[in-house]
């Protein structure tokens, strides 16, 4: 045997062990998420309901057409998209100018960002709770602050027409800041503070230091945070389910508890899978930006 | 970093922020506590206070008299530690190969850890719905363990990911040197560093699953299956109606277990964690 070949068998010795190393987790993977996607966006095509005895048909794109005329589906893609852009943004700010104190040497950081940790660790169905209590119309704190204020009498926030979807929007900031925060300030302390110092001797003031300095040094951070905020907003469910289950009249309905009503409560397998797909291309947009984000950083780092 | 000095007028504006922002954070908690402690009798007051005039622990009795708190705390912690340690005991290796070299399928296996982010679960649990269902584990916790595996997967390898890239290589290389085998040099090197963070990663993957949500309500059909956080929504009852103080008190405890664990893995998160999702 020559040493090139001895190298070669060698090579795909170890490949072989790479491979028994991979299996383990690559066999649930495989059953338990790439393949229920798949089968999830074939079971759009059909007309799959629970409960029904006769086989299940493809119904080629039956589903979307459907799909297309619902307005009901519609209305909820439409708030879907207003309470995800509704909390990232200031989810965003929020969190920038948290992330820009927390860097500062200031005397409570240590409590905010043990603070900081309540609303991540949380179970989103506690924090739902939470809120209700903090909005309830006659026993909670908020109505009563107002009261105090002398700005009104209260009122039911969260099954106002009007103020449901505020009101939900404001307990997803709360909920999401954090890891946002974190994310900030995990790449502001990458930023080389020399160049601070030598933009504060430029004479350069707080603005043009943020926008010179910091601001170039956390975009591809903040590129990335915000696309997968967009994407885990666009796609969540148990903080709304919990505060209004959709209500009052559908204002808070986001897409994911339309298509778990349809899917879990009407049995409407295949028709709830099509509302998937398309919340699916929704979110490969945003998905794009994210990684646009990540290669940057990456390039960066 | 070493910021630039702030003038007098600049620190005290930055520390009128900061105290917006603690009040903001910690208000709806320190809400949640006081309704907990607070008696039947002040709860229905029309002009709540801040702080139990009359603390009580009445609430939580009430709380564990109406809901099977107990054992639907026991269901979340035997699902929840069970896919912790399934996920680590898994992703460890896959882990290490990705770190440790780049073929097609490292790069394939990130590329899906990116994609699953975006995951809309509805599109997954229908068709996961129906094969648990003709494999007889709809209403097991089995069947729950292994949705939360695979959903906890992507994260635990990125930490992971992360965690053997700083196991510097030239030791595994000394050692090997020194005529340990593979095997040897995996478990007598490696294994003790990475360590803190197969520990740190199960933690994490504990806590994502003790609060998970939406698979454990479609999963789980009857009570006695059922996971705290399920349980808890049966205190919100029809049309929003709710016993507030025993609400509550079994939502504040429900909390408890993550924020111990999260205090403890806080920062070994924030590093790991964070860092692998927005930058490689």
């Amino acid at each position: 045997m020559t040493s090139s070949t001895a190298r070669a068998g060698a090579r795909r010795r170890t490949d072989h062990g790479a491979w028994f190393l991979v299996l383990p987790a690559l066999l649930p993977i495989l059953l338990l998420s790439v393949g229920p996607l798949l089968y999830g966006i074939a079971l759009a095509f059909t007309d799959s309901q629970a409960g029904r005895t006769e086989p299940t048909q493809w119904v080629g794109t039956l589903n979307f057409q459907d799909l297309l005329h619902d307005t009901l589906f519609w209305d909820s893609f439409r708030i879907g998209l207003l309470w995800a852009v509704g909390v990232t943004v200031p989810q965003f700010l929020l969190a920038l100018g948290l992330a820009l104190l927390l860097d500062q040497r200031l005397r409570l950081r240590w409590l905010a960002r043990a603070l900081a940790i309540i609303p991540w660790a949380m179970p989103e169905v506690v924090v739902g709770i939470m809120w209700r209590l903090v909005y309830n119309p006659d026993a909670g704190i908020l109505n009563e602050t107002l009261r105090d204020l002398g700005l009104g009498d209260g009122r039911d926030w969260l099954t106002g027409l009007a103020t449901a979807l505020p009101a939900v929007i404001l307990v997803g900031v709360w909920a999401g800041m954090p890891q946002t925060t974190v994310a900030l300030l995990a790449g502001l302390q990458n930023t080389p503070g020399e160049l601070h110092e030598a933009a504060a001797l430029d004479g350069a003031g707080a603005w043009r230091r943020f926008r010179t300095v910091t601001w170039p040094a956390i975009r591809p951070v903040a590129l990335a945070i915000t696309a997968l905020n967009f994407i885990w907003n666009f796609n969540s469910f148990a903080l709304v389910y919990v505060l209004t289950s959709g209500g009052p009249g559908g204002r808070t309905r986001l897409p994911m508890l339309f298509a778990y009503e349809e899917a879990f409560r009407y049995g409407q397998f295949g028709y709830a899978a099509a509302m998937g797909c398309v919340m699916v291309a929704v979110v490969s947009v945003m998905l794009a930006f994210y990684l646009v984000g990540r290669l940057r950083g990456g390039d960066d780092a | 970093m070493t910021a630039p000095r702030t003038g007098r007028a600049g620190r005290a504006a930055q520390y009128a922020a900061l105290l917006c922002y603690l009040v903001f954070l910690a208000f709806p908690f320190v809400w949640l506590v006081s309704i907990a402690f607070k008696p039947a009798a002040e709860l229905g007051s029309l002009h709540p206070t801040w702080i139990p005039e009359d603390p009580t622990l009445a609430n939580f009795r009430q709380a564990f008299d109406e809901q099977p708190l107990l054992r639907a705390a026991g269901n979340s912690l035997l699902a929840a530690a069970s896919a912790a340690l399934v996920a680590v005991v898994v992703a460890t290796p896959m882990a290490y190969v990705m770190a440790r070299r780049r073929s097609a399928l490292t790069t394939a296996a990130t590329g899906w850890v990116i994609v699953s982010q975006a995951f809309p679960f509805v599109l997954v649990i229908i068709p996961l719905f129906l094969v648990l269902k003709n494999l007889h584990l709809i209403n097991t916790l089995a069947g729950l363990v292994a949705v939360y595996v695979t959903w906890s997967l992507p994260f635990a390898l990125w930490m992971l990911v992360g965690y053997v890239r700083a196991v510097p290589r030239e030791l595994e290389e000394a050692a090997a040197v020194d005529g340990a085998g593979r095997v040897r040099v995996l478990v007598s090197v490696t294994a003790p560093l990475l360590a803190p963070g197969l520990v740190a990663t199960g933690l994490f993957a504990f806590i994502t699953a003790w609060n998970e949500f939406f698979f454990a309500l479609v999963l789980l059909k009857t009570a006695e299956k059922q996971t705290l956080p399920v349980v808890l929504t049966h205190f919100l009852g029809a049309e929003g109606a709710a016993d507030l103080g025993p609400l509550a008190a079994a939502a504040f405890l429900a909390t408890l277990p993550s924020l111990l664990v999260f205090a403890v893995i806080q920062k070994r998160i924030t590093g790991g964690m964070l860092a692998g999702a927005v930058k490689n």
